[in-house]
């Protein structure tokens, strides 16, 4: 099944609140061997500056990915998840995320272009406070591989 | 880093990243991306991919310590993005325990200076050799661009 252009300009439902605790940003640092003690050290997190431990830079995909999936789920959009591929990923970060905070999120499609016998499909995710204060946004295309390839 | 002794060409390092099915594991539960491709090879190969491969997003998370390192402040990257061009794939070793199977080569310079803005993009250079051949040797195998236009921005305070 194609790729449907349809859906192209939908911005699908914002996930669940997502509570960033400490654990998964330690877990989450020790898992791209990151070695700044303000991801693991709360104290070390305050002394910097920060109001408690500081997310890893790519962090924000724990929370993006959760939004792609109401797009790469939807029957509509046509999306075989088994043939994605990755293509390209960007992070803007309005601030750093940092443990206690609150996030919610929502997946936009910003254009799905035919390759081959697949697509391109480009999606960015605003990543905000449940207060509605920007934390990051998040683009990524995802190759989509034709059946014939 | 001060922001004032940062210049455009100037060398934020290098280093070497060891990579073990294990860390994709690992990396799988971090980030909820249980993608079956990052660490059961037969599922890998019936979608035709060579063997197990990382996740795009582990190499693109473990490639940017550097830069934080050098920044010396693990929030003030407020820009990173990449092309993902070829798979780092993860062969399986096991000697007694699970071994790193590949490295991640990663070396990063300063590409561009805003004065106003206070920032400094670095471009990352990732390298992972080919073992894309069943019988290939990570010691002599060709290294291979696995992230293409990989850029970070980096905030300094004042």
């Amino acid at each position: 099944m194609a790729v449907s252009a349809d859906v192209v300009g939908r911005t699908y439902p914002s996930i669940a609140p997502y509570q960033v605790g400490r654990e998964k940003i330690r877990e989450f640092a020790a898992a791209v061997k990151a070695t700044d003690l303000t991801h693991y050290d709360v104290a070390a997190a305050q002394t910097a500056g920060y109001a408690d431990l500081v997310a890893p830079p790519t962090f924000a995909i724990v929370v993006s990915q959760k939004a792609d999936a109401a797009l790469v789920n939807d029957p509509e959009a046509g999306i075989d998840f088994s043939r994605v591929v990755h293509a390209d990923q960007r992070f803007t970060h309005h601030r750093p995320i940092v443990a206690g905070d609150e996030l919610t999120a929502a997946v936009t499609v910003d254009a799905v272009r035919p390759l081959g016998g697949g697509a391109m499909v480009t999606s960015r995710v605003e990543v905000t406070t449940v207060a509605g204060e920007k934390v990051a946004t998040t683009v990524s295309s995802l190759l989509v591989r034709g059946e014939e390839q | 880093m001060e922001f004032e002794s940062v210049e455009k060409g100037q060398s934020v390092g290098e280093r070497t990243v060891r990579v073990s099915r294990a860390d994709l594991v690992a990396y799988a539960g971090a980030s909820g991306d249980r993608n079956p491709i990052h660490w059961n090879e037969e599922f890998a190969r019936s979608v035709g991919l060579p063997n197990v491969i990382a996740h795009g997003m582990f190499t693109m998370g473990a490639a940017v310590g550097l830069v934080t390192e050098w920044a010396g402040d693990a929030g003030a990257v407020v820009d990173y993005q990449t092309r993902f061009t070829k798979p780092v794939v993860v062969p399986n070793a096991f000697d007694t325990t699970v071994t790193p199977s590949t490295a991640l080569t990663v070396s990063g310079v300063v590409g561009a200076v805003d004065a106003e803005a206070r920032t400094a993009r670095v471009d990352l250079t990732v390298t992972a050799p080919d073992l894309s051949e069943p019988d290939a040797d990570p010691a002599t195998a060709k290294p291979l661009k696995v992230l293409v236009k990989a850029q970070a921005v980096v905030r300094f305070p004042g």
